[in-house]
């Protein structure tokens, strides 16, 4: 599925300039790091309401499409900035994490753990 | 014998939530540089970040040493710090004496060093209390997770 097509299910707002054509395979969801680490594959879409530095450096090592910042919660300059430099699109929506996953699932998309 | 390409030492600082991971994020660019397998990269990346946040989280310094062979790489993180009083919990999904603070920053949920042993062929835990850990671990270049 496409990124943008989730963009408009999730009603999201694009804070780091996301390349829409990013194909997602599957979905993670968790704000424990090391979980993602764990579970996640290459091309999973992150769904997340950790908005630190640290999020966006997991992105990276865990190979993700793109991450969905959720409950609205808005990350510093700073992290939109690595996000930018790594080449990693930041989303945000306002749904909860709980709808998100919910929506998602119903369209057709997988859970990694 | 397995021949040595490429040795590097990093020093990792303790406390700086914000830049651990420049550690691990500097030898993922160097990995693709060199044409590594994406899987293998992903090992790699995943043992070197848990343990840069181990560092960060729980010791006063550490040095991370990476060196590549035609065969494998190897990843050795040493630290000076509190060590560790029970390896087996340790290893175990779940465990953790991470405080608030370090479960806000995303990490101390007990699948640190789990993590790292998952995604290395061979790997070696010792400590001693009240002067450190070392974590070794080695990722074959052929292998996959």
């Amino acid at each position: 599925m496409r990124l943008d097509e989730i963009a408009g299910m999730l009603s999201c707002e694009t804070l780091s300039a996301a390349d829409h054509e990013v194909d997602v395979e599957a979905v993670v969801a968790s704000d424990g790091m090391s979980e993602i680490l764990a579970f996640s594959r290459p091309h999973a879409l992150m769904l997340t309401g950790l908005t630190n530095v640290q999020s966006v450096r997991t992105a990276v090592v865990a190979d993700v499409s793109a991450i969905v910042y959720v409950r609205d919660k808005r990350p510093d300059q700073k992290v939109l900035d690595l996000a930018r430099q790594n080449g990693i699109p930041i989303l945000l929506t306002s749904l909860g994490m709980f709808d998100s996953c919910g929506i998602l699932y119903e369209a057709g998309l997988d859970g990694v753990m | 014998m397995p021949e040595e390409l490429l040795s590097r030492s990093f020093t990792l600082h303790s406390h700086d939530f914000d830049k651990a991971g420049e550690t691990s994020t500097e030898i993922k660019g160097m990995l693709k540089e060199l044409g590594i397998d994406s899987q293998v990269i992903r090992r790699v990346v995943v043992v070197c970040f848990e343990a840069e946040m181990n560092v960060v989280m729980y010791a006063d310094e550490g040095t991370l040493t990476f060196v590549l062979t035609d065969e494998d790489i190897g990843i050795e993180i040493a630290d000076r710090g509190p060590g560790i009083a029970d390896l087996d919990r340790a290893l175990e999904e779940g465990w953790s004496t991470a405080t608030d603070e370090m479960r806000e920053m995303g990490f101390g949920f007990g699948m640190g060093l789990p993590n790292i042993r998952r995604n290395s062929d061979t790997f070696d835990l010792r400590s001693e209390v009240g002067v450190g850990t070392t974590v070794t671990s080695r990722i074959r270049l052929d292998g996959v997770d």
